[in-house]
Order: C-alpha cells, then structure tokens, then sequence
C-alpha cells in the first residue's frame, strides 16, 4: 500500500478525463510521482542526520534542525501529491451515482454515464478548480515556510540549548534546491494545464449551448 | 502480508456499503494509510536514533526515551487502523453467511438463479441492518477511545521540543531532546483531523441508517 495505490486510483480517473486531463495525469506520475520516488526520496532520507552544527552541546542540532525545517520539504511534497490528486476521485463519484441510479431504476437514463456534460461537468469544472487552488495553496506554503525555494548552505542558529550563535550546515542543498525548482516547475506546468482544460470546457459548452438556442430560435 | 491485505479485504465489503461507507473507505486509504505508510513512517523512521539527552551516562537516553514514548505514536496509528477496520469484516461475513444459506437452499433444490446469486447486490435490511450498524457504532467506539488514548499517553497532542528525565541511571534531571517535532505535532494534527472526520462520517451514516428504517416502520403503519 503506497504510491502504487494512488497510481491504481489515478489510472480509473483517466477513463472519465478529456484530452488535456490524460496529459495531466501523465505529467503527474512521470514528471513528479516517478521523480519523487526514484530521485528526490533518496536525497531527503538523511537530512536530520546529515544536518551538523558547529558544536558539541547535546541537543543543539535537534533544536535548530527543528526551527530550519518545520515540516521537510519531502514531506510537503507527498503531501502536495496525495491532496492534488484526490479532487479527480469526485468525478469517479460521480460517475459511479449515475451508473448506480441506472440500476436502480432498471433503464437507461443516461447515452453514456462517463459522458462529461449536465451535472458531470460541474463536477469536473469543481475538481479542476479545486485542483488549481490546492496546487497554489502548496506553493505559496512552500515559499513562505521556507522563504523562498533556495536552501542555503549554512544557517546561523542561537536557539537554547545552543550557548551562543552556532554555525550549522544543510547536506546537499545544491542537489536539493534543483528539484524544488523542478518541483516548482511540474506544479506551475500542471496549474496551466488545469486553467487551459477549464477555459477549454467553458469553452466548448458555451458553443454548444448558444447553437442550441440558435437552432431552437431558427425553429 | 501488509497493508495491501487490508486493501483487498476492505474492498470486498465496499460493494455491500452505503455511499457515505463508501466515501468513509476512500478517506481511510487516502487520508489515513497512505499517509502513515508515504509521509508518517519517514518522521518516525529516526526518532530513537536522534533522541538526544545531555548526558554521557549509558543507558540514561534508552530509559528516559522508554519513559516518554510508551508505544510510538507510528504503532498506535496502525493499531488504530486495524481496529477501526475490522468492524467491516462482521459485514462481509454476514454476507458471505447469507450467500452460503442460498448455495445450501438451491443445492436442495430450490429453485434460485445461480447467476443472480452471483451478481446481487444485498440491501441493508433486516439482520444485515443489524450487523451494518453495530460495525459503525465499533467503529465510532475505537475511533473515540484511540483519540483518548493518545491524549492520555502525550498529555494532549502537542510534541515537546524538550524533556527533562530523572528515571534511573540518569545522574540527576537531564535535558533530553525529541528530534523533528514540529513536524510530528503537524502530523500528529492532520491524523487526529482526519479521524474526526472518519468519526463525522460514521456519524452520519448511522443516522442516516436509522433514520431510513424509521421511515420504513412510519410507512408501513401508515
């Protein structure tokens, strides 16, 4: 049970998407799922250890290591994943209602329950703009809680237990900061692509509807 | 044998649930397991390595980490799941029960579809309504009680940054100090917020349970 799960739910959500979807769920688990667990896992593994400070006082490096990084940023990460991924499940939902209500009542009552149009496209628009807004909302957590996407190579820290100011150095944070940027840039590529299926949905039923309502006039 | 068994018996007894049952499933997996297995684990993965007292005296740091961490907060979260999951298996088993009943009933020649056997969707009336709610008022229970014992057993939810220990060997009162936690406060947050949200949804289900039989009798009288 782990990121294959997510990977299995994903896949049943790409059935029900439009073209721009699919790319989105392909981006996801090529460009960030494959990246977080084959790269960036492994880089964040021994942060804590890797973490040394100028000195012998016992307790110190715990104590800064805590105030620099509240929450780690691999932790962030998954998060980040786990929780933009999850808004797709309510189309699944939704679709799974429809096929339930045609069971109940024992005739068709849709052309085709995975179509998106009537109340499955509020659903989808929802999911879309709930994605979007949590992509952001992790973005700006990042930035504020570390104050920017750098990773600076030496904190200066003067937290009790620690007796004066004490020097202490983060492990890799060349390494580091690069896929942050690349965290940034498959976060910032996934919220255009989102905004693009939005308008592109908005779009195309907007059309649709004032057609009909030409057509019904022309009538 | 590891959390995908859980995965594979849960998902048998999510044809036979409500649509809140179903949804409850979901932020069990999502929400609750996944996190523990992807994010949590990793938090907890170094906590007695970097549990550090200032001290040089062995045997000081294992006794004072023994004292303040009884059973890590990692362990009572899977024991946790695993309670607050088994109530469901009462669900599957009266299915399977009931299923069995029918097989015995058409092997002495009655005549019942084996096909639509297969294929039934059992609705939640009668015994199985019974059943359904009992496993939902467990699991309301578990849920309750492990939020208990984890305020019990930490004095409410907040990780300390710093403790100070005097079991034996430890020479007089020593400074010792957790490692990351803020970042287990944070989790430790986010996990007990889902389980209230688990227990929501139990909630919910059970009255709307209730309330859907209680339509039932006050139409029937009617």
């Amino acid at each position: 049970m782990s990121w294959v799960f997510l990977r299995d739910l994903l896949s049943g959500v790409n059935k029900y998407s439009t073209g721009i979807g699919r790319i989105w769920v392909a981006i996801l688990f090529m460009f960030r799922l494959l990246v977080y667990v084959a790269a960036a896992e492994s880089i964040w593994k021994h942060e804590h250890d890797e973490f040394e400070c100028n000195i012998k006082q016992p307790g110190c490096e715990n104590v800064c290591f805590d105030h620099f990084f509240p929450v780690s940023h691999i932790r962030l990460w998954a998060l980040q994943l786990i929780i933009v991924s999850t808004p797709s499940l309510l189309v699944v939902f939704h679709v799974a209602y429809r096929e339930n209500r045609e069971k109940h009542h024992n005739q068709k009552l849709y052309k085709n329950p995975g179509k998106i149009d009537g109340g499955l496209l509020y659903t989808y628009l929802i999911s879309l703009i709930l994605k979007t807004g949590l992509e952001i909302v992790f973005l700006v957590l990042f930035y504020k809680l570390y104050n920017g996407f750098k990773i600076p190579r030496l904190v200066k820290c003067d937290i009790k237990p620690c007796p004066n100011t004490v020097d202490c150095y983060i492990s890799k944070p060349t390494e580091k900061m690069i896929f942050l940027y690349f965290l940034v840039a498959t976060s910032c590529l996934c919220i255009v692509l989102n905004l693009s299926e939005l308008s592109y949905l908005i779009f195309k039923y907007s059309i649709k509807c004032y057609l009909k309502r030409h057509m019904k006039k022309q009538q | 044998m590891d959390w995908g068994t859980l995965q594979a018996v849960l998902g048998g007894v999510n044809k036979h649930s409500t649509s809140i049952g179903k949804i409850w499933l979901t932020v069990l997996f999502i929400f609750r397991i996944m996190i523990l297995v992807v994010a949590a684990e990793r938090v907890w993965g170094d906590e007695q390595q970097d549990f550090v007292c200032n001290t040089l005296q062995p045997g000081c740091r294992n006794v004072c980490y023994d004292h303040f961490f009884p059973i890590s907060h990692i362990r009572l979260w899977a024991l946790q799941l695993i309670f607050v999951s088994t109530p469901a298996l009462l669900v599957a088993m009266h299915v399977a029960y009931t299923r069995h009943e029918k097989k015995r009933r058409f092997r002495n020649g009655e005549k019942i579809d084996i096909e639509e056997l297969k294929n039934e969707k059992i609705h939640i009336r009668g015994p199985l309504w019974w059943t359904y709610t009992s496993s939902i008022f467990f699991r309301i229970v578990f849920e309750a009680v492990f939020m208990y014992v984890f305020y019990y057993m930490y004095d409410g939810y907040q990780m300390p940054r710093l403790v100070k220990c005097e079991a034996w060997p430890c020479p007089n009162t020593v400074d010792c100090f957790v490692s990351r936690p803020t970042e287990k406060t944070t989790f430790t947050i986010f996990m007990l917020a889902v389980s209230g949200i688990c227990m929501m949804l139990n909630l919910a289900e059970l009255c709307y349970l209730v309330l859907k039989i209680c339509m039932k009798e006050s139409r029937k009288t009617t």
